[in-house]
């Protein structure tokens, strides 16, 4: 026997199949863990292991998000709480960003403010609900205003960071070549900062929505997915609480995807 | 009145007389003073590096060859001292500076030929005339790469190479190269070490050149700059007088091998010390 036996060609003469297998299961990867939490959630209602009253059906509830979405007012609803996230949300954007590169491009102004900002970012929102109460009183303005705040101070943070962290030799770079300090904000320090701003933007928008539907829950509302979910709990509608929840999941996770879609697009180069 | 009798600050000495290089000289270096950390990196350093030649930067490991470059490019400040560009201010003086990293140094938002552009756009130069020299500078490159990628989607050496054209595009009296090859494969160093002779030989460009590979050093130079431990003084400044182009045979020319070893004696003469 051999101890140096040459490696011999036929030893891998299987058919190349294995591969295709494997990038087939990958690709249905994703989808065992939703259909894992339908099954058990049905078996679950099936064996009356909870009772019908407070759980409904899989199959139920998904027919009432979609006829509700098509036919009925949970669309209605949905809509309402899209249109105050993005209002919320664009009102943090649009102060947050510029604000947070200005700060960032002075590192003092912002060492004499960091406290506050890291104060009130690490405040919960929803605490500030009836100090916004009592300035915005009992309207829709107050809940845009609630969670465009709680936003807008990730959005400034993120921002500011990203200016901060900027690659030192990319402005040094810009510096050598004769760039002026405000050719260098505009042509280096901005453009740094566009990707952490997007991983802000992504956590404003998560939590814009988050405070819409608290907001929608407690200070008085006629819509909305808050109003809609805890007016189906107060009436024991279980089916549409269910589906309303469903449908806020589904509208956070889209949000999600959409900036990172964006994000993608704007900020190219990340992560190269 | 009494301001004079009880002086509180003792006025400072008169600096030395400004004494200039001989003729020819693109950077004077007069009493350059940099402290890090409290300790003296350079004090009263005075150097004089000639105009129309290559000069390579080697010396121990922490003597600050790549500091001194940066502190002469004003990439970082000095504490004292003064340092003139043919007579003239840094602000006055046109330079071009290739840096190591590569990736740090382009900028991925812009495309590749954007980015050679840039410090033409910074001088505020028409778009015609950008273009004008950037075709000047592909033809003379030989650049066989699309220009309209962005940076990240080129390789190491194509980096490399664009922000070497990016570094001569607006004509520097000097041009500052900190290890440019050390990120590079060898297939790439060769490459643009030929490339970066080819430009000198038809500009004429002063170079300033840091490296940590001695052959690189001796290679390219017409004055290898030999530094001491810290605090960093001159230990030699030797000549390489072996004419243009120099080519792979050069590598085994009696006056190659020779300023190498002297080089090399030289190195290790001061890294024991």
């Amino acid at each position: 026997m051999s101890a140096v036996s040459a490696p011999v060609a036929s030893a891998r003469t299987s058919p190349p199949v294995a591969p295709a297998r494997r990038l087939n299961l990958g690709r249905v990867l994703p989808v065992i863990g939703p259909l894992l939490l339908f099954v058990a959630w049905d078996l679950v209602v099936r064996f009356k292991l909870v009772s019908p009253i407070l759980l409904p059906t899989p199959a139920a509830t998904l027919l009432t998000l979609l006829s509700g979405l098509f036919r009925g007012t949970l669309l209605n609803d949905f809509l309402h709480t899209v249109w105050r996230t993005l209002q919320a949300f664009a009102i943090a954007a649009a102060l947050g960003m510029p604000l947070g590169v200005l700060l960032g491009s002075n590192e003092r102004a912002y060492r004499s403010v960091e406290f506050l900002i890291d104060f009130f970012r690490s405040t919960p929102s929803s605490a500030l609900i009836p100090l916004f109460l009592m300035i915005f009183g009992v309207s829709d303005v107050n809940k845009v205003a609630i969670a465009a705040f709680g936003a807008l101070l990730i959005v400034l943070f993120n921002s500011a960071y990203g200016v901060i962290n900027a690659r030192k030799q990319r402005v040094m770079a810009a510096r050598v070549m004769g760039a002026s300090r405000l050719q260098v904000f505009k042509d280096v320090l901005v453009w740094e900062s566009l990707q952490p701003s997007f991983v802000g933007l992504r956590s404003a928008v998560s939590m814009a929505l988050v405070i819409v539907i608290v907001a929608e829950m407690f200070i008085g509302s006629e819509n909305g997915l808050g109003h809609r979910i805890i007016n189906s709990q107060q009436v024991m509608n279980v089916r549409d609480m269910y589906a309303s929840i469903l449908a806020a999941g589904a509208l956070g996770y889209a949000l999600n995807v959409l900036f990172l879609m964006i994000e993608k697009r704007i900020v190219h180069w990340s992560g190269r | 009145m009494s301001a004079v009798l009880h002086p509180l600050i003792a006025p400072d000495p008169a600096p030395p007389p400004f004494v200039p290089g001989p003729p020819g000289t693109a950077i004077t270096i007069r009493g350059l003073t940099k402290y890090f950390a409290g300790a003296p990196l350079y004090e009263n350093f005075d150097l004089d590096i000639p105009k129309h030649r290559i000069v390579s930067v080697f010396g121990p490991n922490g003597c600050g060859k790549s500091t001194l470059i940066n502190m002469i490019a004003g990439l970082i400040p000095i504490d004292a001292g003064e340092i003139l560009f043919d007579g003239k201010s840094l602000k006055q003086t046109k330079i071009g500076y290739v840096f190591q990293n590569y990736r740090e140094a382009m900028f991925p938002w812009l495309r590749t030929i954007d980015n050679i552009g840039y410090p033409l756009k910074l001088e505020g130069q028409s778009k015609a005339e950008v273009n004008a020299r950037v075709e000047e500078l592909v033809a003379s490159f030989d650049v066989k790469f699309d220009l309209q990628r962005y940076p990240y989607e080129l390789s190491g050496g194509q980096q490399q190479t664009a922000s070497i054209m990016r570094a001569l595009a607006p004509r520097p009296e000097v041009l500052f190269l900190d290890e440019p090859f050390s990120a590079l494969d060898y297939e790439m160093t060769l490459f643009i070490r030929e490339k970066l002779q080819e430009v000198f030989m038809q500009t004429g460009t002063t170079m300033l050149l840091v490296s940590h590979d001695l052959e690189e050093a001796v290679y390219l130079a017409d004055h290898v700059l030999l530094l001491t431990k810290r605090p960093t003084r001159v230990a030699k400044i030797l000549p390489y007088g072996d004419p243009r182009p120099r080519t792979v045979a050069t590598l085994s020319e009696p006056g190659f091998i020779s300023t190498k070893k002297h080089s090399l004696e030289i190195f290790q003469r001061e890294v024991r010390r």
